[in-house]
């Protein structure tokens, strides 16, 4: 017996192409494949043809050939003697750098200026509201300029800070003794080690042992730290008192750095003016902290946004319900609140160090030499380049914006709510 | 004394008038202790911003009002500065404002031919008025749709007829969509797009030149290098906010798609998009634009830009309206399907409408945001408000040196107009809000 709503079988025919919806949805994707396919090979077919007609070829050999430019600020050695393949890493390590300085100040930023706004205290918070509407309503481009203007002429000259003999002052002084601001670069302290343990050669870049062995300790303190709360936790469960653990802790975590760095010599050399320039510090260029400054500045005032959304999404229940249980504010905050508001604040949070990054290209703006300078820039200019400079810039960009949401990813996973 | 009141009872028989309340309870002194000196962290906080107001107030409000507004130099604004004010006094020299703002709002577009740039912006407005006001009569919404061949038409001027023919081959598709309608979507939107291309490839060309001969109707041409200031911002903006929404749409549904390889696509599309700084992509249509299309072709430099805009854009907001879609309650969806509804109306009647304005907020800031990036295009050599046009007039000897009044005029404009943007969003936001909770 066949039921009345069955089809006739009639066999195939073309029309179900279209109007069946078994076959309709792989007729519209066969034809999107030939169109996608059609219209990438259009345009291979055209770049060929356009390199043939300008005598160019595809490779990226131009790579392995000497730069022949300096990059005022690096953070491996370089030389103008160097490969473009080199000068493209000293840029995106530029980048990198200030990227994550960036981040770091940014999300120190916001954090402030989202809670403050959210405080009681009416000049306070109208003070912060200003600070964010100004600054995510002007291009960060302007920041940035304008942040290099303060710095190149506000800033007096370094022989400003020279005291005069005359009047025994300077028309500048340093702050704190170690930070001096001039028109040509920041100068601040450098460290050194007495008793250094010395550097080891790598073909990419020299890896300082002290260095290393500062990471080790402080790894190894905080692997301890986090034994020793564990254990703190255990006993809590296990007796509900939980024993006092701060001290070990501060001691667990400075008391082997502190002896590690008294047995390097480790020592903070302050900059001291030598004729018109300073020495013995590190002098860090205008461009970066331009660069450094505008980008903080401008994307903390969103990160404080995304602060006081995350704190306002958390309904005001969750703080009676915890000031019900008996828990007093502080812990309210960092046991209750906090745990919930991260997970809305932290995947914004991280698309706004995705933006930080990527609008670190905007360095050229102020001759700092990032990814963008160098291989997109004096590489792609000097060796007529374009189009393996700028693919290869963009794969590179690509690649970081992949591996930071991949993290963030991974991040929402862990915490993301478990349903029953 | 009166007999009825032996008691020694006092009973009260009239109201007492209100008393005042006590004066710590009211008023302005009770504000400032409540909202200024609550505590002893409310008033060091409170003491840091008077002490942050007044330093910044000390520092630039004398540099506000020593401002010179008319002067043919900077130095004469210092001299001028100094003769009213003292020596050594600094002031703000708006002159180079009063001086050059032209350029700034226009770039290097003909003076003579100002009234055009003029003109559509007035014209913007009125476009743009019925689709952000919904108050205002649904007839504008016709002269929206013509507005912006109009706006190419006024801007770049040149012979009318290739700006019809774009428009005739917009109306060619429409009426092949219209007859294919019966036969399904898929085929319509097939026959409309295949029909104006079509009609764009062969008709304009022998056309245009009898329509040009028969009815010369023609402005002056304007170079799109001649374009510059908040004009050429204004532009990238306005196209990149016009294209980028539906492109966005779709992209967001084709991430939504069941389809596998239509949902391979847009993600591949939206994840390379998003994870370039728009600056590469700004070079891409520079430098490599050429590369991709065939031998000869060289397109408008703005055309380029505000198409890679438009594509940056468009990713964004795709991810916006996703969020969006994916917000809304699977029972949307369900309800939809069980009216009988096929994709394209389920999504138009019901879906779209809902995800949108849950959307509204995040579409507005992407816009913001894009309109802020037009800055950007300074480093392709056009010539945006915000870097190019005050290098270029620093260029000139007589206002070397000026810094602080372009960064404020050109951010007071750009803070006024995103200002504003974000402020409608909100407005729609609460008109469009349907629970009440």
């Amino acid at each position: 017996m066949t039921s009345a709503s069955d089809a006739p079988d009639r066999g195939f025919r073309l029309s179900q192409l279209i109007y069946d919806t078994r076959y309709r949805s792989l007729t519209i994707q066969v034809i999107t494949l030939i169109v996608v396919m059609g219209a990438a090979g259009w345009l291979v077919d055209n770049t060929i043809q356009n390199l043939r007609v300008l005598g160019k070829d595809f490779n990226f050999g131009f790579l392995d050939n000497r730069a022949g430019y300096d990059i005022a600020q690096y953070l491996i050695p370089y030389t103008n003697d160097d490969t473009h393949a080199r000068a493209m890493l000293v840029g995106l390590l530029n980048t990198i750098w200030v990227s994550l300085l960036g981040c770091a100040t940014a999300t120190v930023i916001g954090i402030f200026v989202g809670v403050l706004r959210l405080s009681k205290n009416w000049l306070v918070a109208r003070l912060m509201t200003v600070y964010v509407e100004t600054f995510r309503n002007v291009p960060v481009l302007l920041w940035i300029l304008v942040a290099m203007a303060v710095l190149t002429e506000i800033t007096p000259a370094p022989n400003a800070y020279k005291v005069n003999p005359a009047t025994g002052e300077a028309s500048a002084s340093m702050i704190l003794d170690s930070i001096a601001f001039t028109n040509r670069y920041t100068a601040i302290p450098s460290v050194s080690f007495e008793r250094s343990l010395g550097v080891i050669d790598t073909a990419l870049a020299p890896v300082s042992l002290n260095v290393l062995a500062i990471v080790l300790v402080l790894a190894g303190a905080i692997w301890v730290n986090r034994r020793l709360l564990a254990h703190a936790s255990a006993v809590q469960d296990a007796t509900g008192a939980r024993p006092v653990t701060w001290w070990k802790s501060l001691l667990i975590l400075l008391g082997p750095l502190a002896l590690l760095l008294a047995a390097l010599g480790f020592q903070l050399h302050g900059p001291t003016l030598k004729g018109f320039n300073f020495t013995g510090g590190t002098n860090v260029s205008n461009a970066f902290v331009a660069l450094w400054a505008g980008l903080s500045l401008y994307t903390g005032a969103f990160i404080a946004e995304i602060v006081r959304a995350g704190i306002l999404a958390i309904s005001k229940g969750q703080t009676e319900a915890a000031f019900a249980l008996g828990l007093r504010p502080g812990k309210t905050m960092r046991l209750v609140i906090l745990p919930q508001a991260l997970r809305v604040i932290v995947p914004p949070l991280i698309s706004q160090f995705l933006n930080l990054t990527k609008n670190s290209s905007l360095a050229i703006a102020v001759g700092y030499m990032d990814l963008r300078g160098t291989l997109g820039g004096i590489t792609l200019n000097q060796t007529g380049r374009e189009l393996e400079a700028i693919l290869l810039m963009m794969l590179i960009y690509l690649a970081i914006s992949l591996v930071i949401s991949g993290v963030m990813n991974l991040y929402n996973h862990k915490v993301r709510l478990k349903e029953r | 004394m009166s007999d009825t009141s032996h008691s020694a009872v006092f009973v009260r028989k009239t109201m007492l008038p209100p008393e005042p309340a006590p004066a710590r309870q009211t008023g302005l002194s009770k504000w400032v202790r409540e909202n200024l000196f609550s505590s002893w962290l409310n008033t060091i906080l409170t003491l840091a911003g008077i002490a942050v107001i007044w330093g910044l107030a000390s520092h630039f409000y004398p540099w506000f009002r020593h401002g010179v507004w008319n002067a043919a130099s900077l130095p004469e604004c210092r001299q001028i500065i100094a003769a009213r004010w003292g020596e050594g006094a600094t002031g703000a020299c708006w002159a180079v404002i009063h001086a050059r703002w032209t350029q700034f709002i226009f770039g290097f577009y003909p003076p003579e031919l100002f009234w055009r740039p003029v003109l559509t912006f007035g014209l913007m407005l009125v476009a743009v008025a019925p689709v952000l006001f919904t108050q205002l009569p649904r007839g504008m919404l016709k002269f929206s749709v013509v507005f912006p061949l109009l706006a190419i038409w006024l801007l770049w001027g040149g012979s009318i007829w290739p700006v019809v023919m774009i428009a005739a081959g917009f109306a060619v598709g429409y009426l092949v969509a219209r007859i294919l309608a019966h036969w399904g979507m898929i085929l319509a939107i097939l026959g409309a797009v295949v029909a104006a291309v079509l009609f764009w490839i062969f008709v304009p060309g022998p056309v245009d030149e009898i329509l040009g001969r028969v009815a010369p109707i023609a402005l002056e041409p304007v170079a799109s290098r001649q374009f510059g200031g908040f004009l050429l911002a204004i532009t990238l903006g306005a196209g990149g906010i016009a294209m980028s929404l539906p492109l966005g749409i779709l992209l967001a549904l084709g991430r939504q798609s069941d389809m596998f390889l239509i949902k391979t696509f847009s993600v591949m599309f939206i994840e390379f998009i998003r994870g370039v700084p728009l600056i590469t992509l700004l070079f891409v249509a520079s430098l490599l634009l050429n590369y991709f299309l065939p031998p000869g072709t060289n397109f408008d430099i703005i055309l380029r830009v505000m198409i890679l805009v438009t594509l940056f854009s468009a990713a964004y907001i795709a991810e916006v309206i996703r969020g969006g879609l994916a917000a809304l309650p699977r029972g949307q969806y369900e309800a939809a399907d069980a009216l009988g509804l096929d994709y394209w109306k389920a999504q138009r009647l019901v879906i779209l409408p809902q995800a949108l304005k849950i959307s509204i907020p995040g579409i507005v800031s992407t816009f913001i945001g894009m309109f802020k990036d037009t800055t950007l295009v300074t480093f392709v050599g056009l010539f945006e408000p915000l870097k190019s046009i005050p290098d270029s007039i620093r260029a000139d000897i007589s206002w070397k040196g000026t810094y602080w009044e372009h960064f404020i005029f050109v951010g007071a404009i750009f803070f006024i107009l995103n200002f504003s943007m974000s402020r409608y969003s909100m407005y729609l936001e609460r008109k469009l809000k349907r629970d009440h909770r």
